[in-house]
This record gives C-alpha cells, structure tokens and sequence, in this order.
C-alpha cells in the first residue's frame, strides 16, 4: 500500500469524525469565553442526535433528500432550548456551573431514552434512510493530486464545519459582539462600566453553544451512527472540550486541535488496516487525545488559559 | 429561620421539586402517575429481594458520594471518581482472580488494591493541580476517559486473552455473603455495606476531630488565609484527592468482588461516580449527609427497574428525576431567596 493509497482513506475519514468535534468545540468556545464553564457539552450532543433522528425518521418521505440539512436545523433549535437550563441554572440561580453541566449530562441521557421508548416503544431508533453520505465535490475534485484526496469520497458536514469554524473565528475576534462576549468573560465588571450587559452576552453565549453542541449531535449521528440510543454519544463532547481546550480557546486552534483528535480517532478504527500500524496496540491512539490536553494544561506544550473570570457568577453591586 | 434548619430544609425540597417535575412528566406522556410511583415504591421495598438490591446499589452510592464529598470540603470538584472507581474494580478484580491465598489475607489484599489504585489516579490530578495549578475539573474528566480505555486494554491483554471479560475472582477475595443472600432470597447484597458505612464514619472523624480535617476544611474555605496561617495548601490538596480517590477506589472495589465478581470491557461508563456527584450534593457534602442520600438515590435506581414492569413506564424516568435534583440542589441560591420571603412574610 503506497502513501497515496493511506492518505486518500485517512484524510476523508479524519475530516468525517472531526467534524462533529469542530462545530461542538466551537460550542464550548462561545459560552466558555462569555465566562459560563460548559461541560453539559455531551449532553447538548445527545439532544441534537436525537432530535435530528427522530425529526428525519419521521420527515424524510416528505423532504427527501433535504432532510439532513433541516434536521441540522432542529437540532440547533432543541440544542438551544436545551442549553436554555444551563443558562438559567448558572447565570440567573447562580448555580455552579460545573455542577449545572454534570446535570444537563444526565438529564440529557435521561430525556431522550425516556423519549424513545415513548415513541418507539423500544430502547433505540431505526436506522435512518436519508443520512448524510459520501460526495465528490464537482469541479474541485478532478484537481490532480489536491482533488482525490480533499474533495473525493467526503462529506459536505466536513466542509460546513470548517466554514463554520471561520465565521467563529471572524465573529469572535474581528466584531464588537465578539469583543463584548470576551469582555464578559474576562473581566465583566469593567463588561458592565463599559455598558455591555453581562447576564445578556452570558446568555447568548450559553444559547450558542447549545446551538452548535446540537449541530455537532445531529452530525454525528446523522453520518456516522444513523440511529439513535444510549450508545450514540459516549464521549465525543467531552473529547470536542477537550479540542477547545487543546486549541486555547481559540476557533481555529480548537479546529485544527478537532481534526488532530479526529484523526487520531480514525486511526483508532482503521489503524489495523494501514501496514504501518497494525502493530500498535489502538489504546494509545484512543488516549492521545485525553493526555495531550493535560500535557497542554499543565503546560509541556504550550500553556492553556482559560478566560479569567470563567465559572464566576457577576453579581452587579459587589466588589 | 435558622441556617441550619434552612440547609437541611434546601434539599428535601430539592428532591419535592424533583419529583413533582417527574410526575408532571408522567402525566404529559399519558402515563398513570400513581401506578409509577406504587411501581417504584414496590422495586424497592415490595419484597426483601429487592431490598437487599437497594443495599447492594447503595453501598458504592456511599463510597462515591463520600469520595465527591470529601474532595468538595476541600474546595476542589473530583468529578474523576468514575475513572478511579474504574481502575479500583479492575485492581481488585486483577489481584482476586491471580493470587492463592487464605481469605484472611487474599480479601483485605484485593480491597486495598482497589484503594491504592484509586488513590494512584486521583493523585495525578491532585498533583498537577498543586504544583502546576491546573484545573483538577478538566484533568479528571480526561482521565475517566484515559481510566476507560486502558483497563479495556488490560481486562483484553492481561485479565484475559484478548477475551471481553475477566474470569470470576476466587472465592477467597469475595464479599459475597451467603449470609445475606439467604437473607433476601439471593438479592447481591453482600459485606461491602460495612466497609462503605465504615469509611462514612472515617471521614467524618477526619474531617471534624482531627487537626489534619481542620487544615483539609481550611484549604476549602479560604486557600490563601490557610497559606498565610502556615498551613501546607500544596500538601493539603494533594492529600485530600488521595483520600477521595481511595473513596472512590473502594467503590470499585464493591463492584469487582461484591456485586459481580469479575471485570469486563466496557462502552461507556458505569455511571456510579457521576451518581455520587448527586449523592454529595444531595448530602451537603456531610459523612451522614452522603448516607442518607445514597439510600434514597439507590431506592430509586433499583425500584425504576420495576417501573417498566409493573406501570409500563420507562425507567430513565427516575434519571431524569435524579437529574433535575441535581440542578435545584445547585440552584439553592433561588430556593434560600423564596425560603427567605416567604418567612418573612409570616414574621409580619
């Protein structure tokens, strides 16, 4: 098997289980640079996995094939709803947001298999019919060398990902809104002098986050699993906290951090396969990702600071 | 009203808003409340099988409630317990199933391992939290997942050969007592009740009547006065993740040579040590606190198994409802401001 042959199953197969990484990362960034801790970012995956499930199970003879698209959309809605709890419980109860994540995790896993039995009568969906599947994205693809291997045998999520993290990037450095969502987060009392409206950018940061940690669930199982149960999400949001970890807080940097994690999870699946790989034991490869961000927290590659006020509650009036 | 009286008022009704939320749930989805609730009521204590079931969910509730609990005192969130517990049960399970020994020795060897282990994972964060200041939430979250995977890969590589579980434990490392069995017609219950009950009783002793518990609490409440009163915070946090972890290591142990009597590979998460997040909470972080929480979460874990049975209602019924006691227990600050109006009110 020569190189060519590895890169063009590896790259495609990166880019597909990064990109439910990348868009649930970016997730974190958002309500994490507002100041709102968020590690209920599994369980706002498990809500946009279900409710994209259930919504093209029971739309796709209508819209064909558009239904994973506007499954996409219902899935940043309920996620947004979902994450709605957590802003609540953490901004306006003062809840520990810590604390508050853990239960949105729970009660996340608790509501949607309490709801599939309720439609389904049976522990996990069916198996989804209009699923998002492999492209060659015309024109582009028949470049020689780039096209195979970046624009063949892939999906369009990969690509909507990518764009997405862009636009986070562009929306959270390069605009004011994004500069009063940092603010938030790093000092909200000079936040709140400067007239921003702290519980009001915590809120549209936590509600964002719900947004993209929904779209996040609904690519992932609308490409990956194709159904729905208590097996679809098993860390994967953890792992996209720990991508915005690794990537400091920063859009791009969680991308590129989502599409390392990424690979390392394919090789993890496909590595028996490659020559070169067959002999590695796949444990360490399912590891990297977990111990590479605590090397990076602690430092060993290049120290991860979180925003300075994170986890407080800004409670207008005290010092 | 008294702060006493007030914190012990939050979470009973913590647990009221929580089931009140649940049987909303019930009845929007067409389900009879009231044969849910008989069903639940009847999981748990309808029979003595089932009771000694709820002893068996109880005892690593206790353990990992105390191990979330005695970690919170000091003012650091182990939310790790899962991956410590992890590695406990295989510890325990490892030295159960490879050594030949007279029970007096092979038991007590197989629960300290459990402990030890426990103790090894927690200590990483604990350490990295003291020497580098890095955050123990995030660096115990990583570490479940890490804690996951590599006793995957021992339980395959060596537990077993490349098999999904280990073999059962020898006899003379188990916990299981024919004792109780013959007790509750052959529930699981079995000895570990007394070691969780025991180590509730230690750490109550360690956090309130020695000096060290005093440091430990110290460090919790303010770090930087403990600092300045010539109390070793480094030390001290280190400390306290040890002892939470050994907790935590413990818990597995229930499950490697009590309630199972092997290891095998596993998906995804036990679930215990995030249960024990609501333990201790629920329990103010107290050693008495944490048993009467574990009790009430551990009958309601096992009598949902019976809801679907009896009442046709899906059993994540009751995890939503441990769910959501989580988040009011959390949200106490709205629950104190309602409790302060209305007392208000009545003084008037």
């Amino acid at each position: 098997m020569g190189l060519m042959d590895i890169l063009l199953i590896i790259i495609p197969s990166t880019l597909l289980w990064a990109s439910p990484l990348i868009l649930t990362a970016l997730g974190g960034i958002f309500s994490e640079r507002s100041g709102v801790i968020n590690i209920g970012l599994e369980g706002l995956m498990v809500i946009g996995a279900f409710s994209a499930i259930v919504f093209n199970l029971s739309t796709a003879s209508v819209l064909g094939n558009w239904t994973p698209w506007v499954a996409l959309l219902v899935a940043a809605l309920a996620g947004a709803l979902f994450s709605g709890i957590h802003a609540v419980a953490s901004i306006t109860f003062r809840a520990d947001h810590t604390v508050s994540g853990v239960a949105i995790n729970l009660l996340a896993v608790g509501v949607t298999l309490f709801l599939v039995k309720l439609i389904y009568d049976k522990g996990q969906t069916d198996i989804i019919q209009k699923g998002f599947s492999k492209i060659d994205v015309p024109i582009l693809s028949d470049i020689p060398f780039i096209g195979p291997l970046f624009f063949s045998n892939t999906y369009w999520t990969s690509y909507f990902a990518i764009a997405v993290a862009i636009i986070a990037w562009f929306v959270v450095f390069k605009t004011p809104f994004g500069l009063r969502l940092r603010s938030t987060g790093e000092h909200p009392m000079a936040a709140d002098t400067m007239g921003i409206n702290v519980t009001k950018m915590r809120y549209i940061g936590v509600l964002l986050s719900g947004a993209l940690g929904g779209l996040g669930g609904a690519v992932y199982a609308q490409s990956i699993s194709s159904d729905f149960s208590h097996a679809t999400i098993s860390g994967q949001g953890f792992m996209a906290l720990a991508a915005m970890i690794f990537g400091k807080w920063h859009p791009l940097g969680a991308m590129g951090a989502a599409i390392f994690f990424g690979f390392a999870q394919s090789l993890s699946i496909i590595g028996n396969s490659l020559p070169f790989l067959e002999n590695v034991p796949n444990v360490y490869l399912l590891i990297a990702p977990y111990i590479l961000t605590i090397l990076a927290l602690t430092g060993f590659i290049g120290r991860a600071d979180a925003p300075k006020s994170i986890g407080t509650h800004y409670i207008k009036g005290s010092r | 009203m008294s702060s006493r009286m007030r914190n012990i008022l939050i979470p009973i009704i913590a647990v009221l808003l929580g089931v009140l939320v649940g049987t909303i749930i019930m009845i929007v989805s067409g389900y009879d409340a009231v044969a849910g609730f008989q069903a639940l009521w009847n999981g748990a204590f309808g029979d003595i099988y089932f009771t000694g079931e709820v002893v068996r969910q109880v005892t690593p509730y206790i353990l990992a409630g105390l191990a979330v609990a005695f970690a919170f005192r000091t003012g650091l969130f182990n939310i790790g317990v899962e991956g410590q517990l992890i590695v406990g049960w295989v510890a325990a399970v490892w030295v159960g199933v490879s050594f030949d020994l007279p029970k007096i020795f092979h038991l007590p060897l197989a629960v300290l391992a459990a402990a030890v282990a426990g103790a090894l994972w927690a200590f990483i964060p604990g350490y990295l939290k003291a020497k580098f200041r890095v955050h123990e939430v995030i660096v115990t979250i990583m570490l479940n997942y890490t804690a996951l995977h590599i006793t995957n890969h021992f339980i395959r590589t060596v537990l077993s050969d490349g098999k999904e579980r280990s073999e059962n434990i020898a006899t003379t490392a188990s916990l299981r007592s024919p004792f109780f069995e013959g007790l509750t017609e052959y529930s699981r219950m079995h000895w570990g009740i007394f070691i969780a009950i025991i180590c509730a009783i230690i750490m109550w002793f360690i956090l309130e009547k020695t000096t060290r518990g005093f440091e430990l609490r110290a460090v919790g409440f303010n770090e930087h006065a403990s600092q300045y009163a010539g109390m070793n915070v480094k030390q001290n946090i280190i400390l306290s993740m040890v002892i939470s972890g050994t907790f935590a290591g413990l818990a597995g142990a229930m499950e490697g040579l009590g309630t199972f009597g092997y290891t095998a590979i596993k998906g995804g998460f036990t679930g215990v040590g995030f249960d024990g997040i609501a333990v201790a909470l629920l329990g103010a972080n107290t050693a008495i606190g944490v048993v009467l929480a574990a009790i009430l979460f551990g009958s309601l874990k096992v009598g949902a198994l019976n809801m679907p049975l009896e009442a046709g209602i899906p059993n994540e019924l009751v995890d939503i409802i441990i769910a959501l006691i989580i988040f009011f227990v959390a949200s106490s600050y709205i629950i104190r401001w309602f409790i302060d109006r209305i007392s208000k009110k009545g003084a008037k």
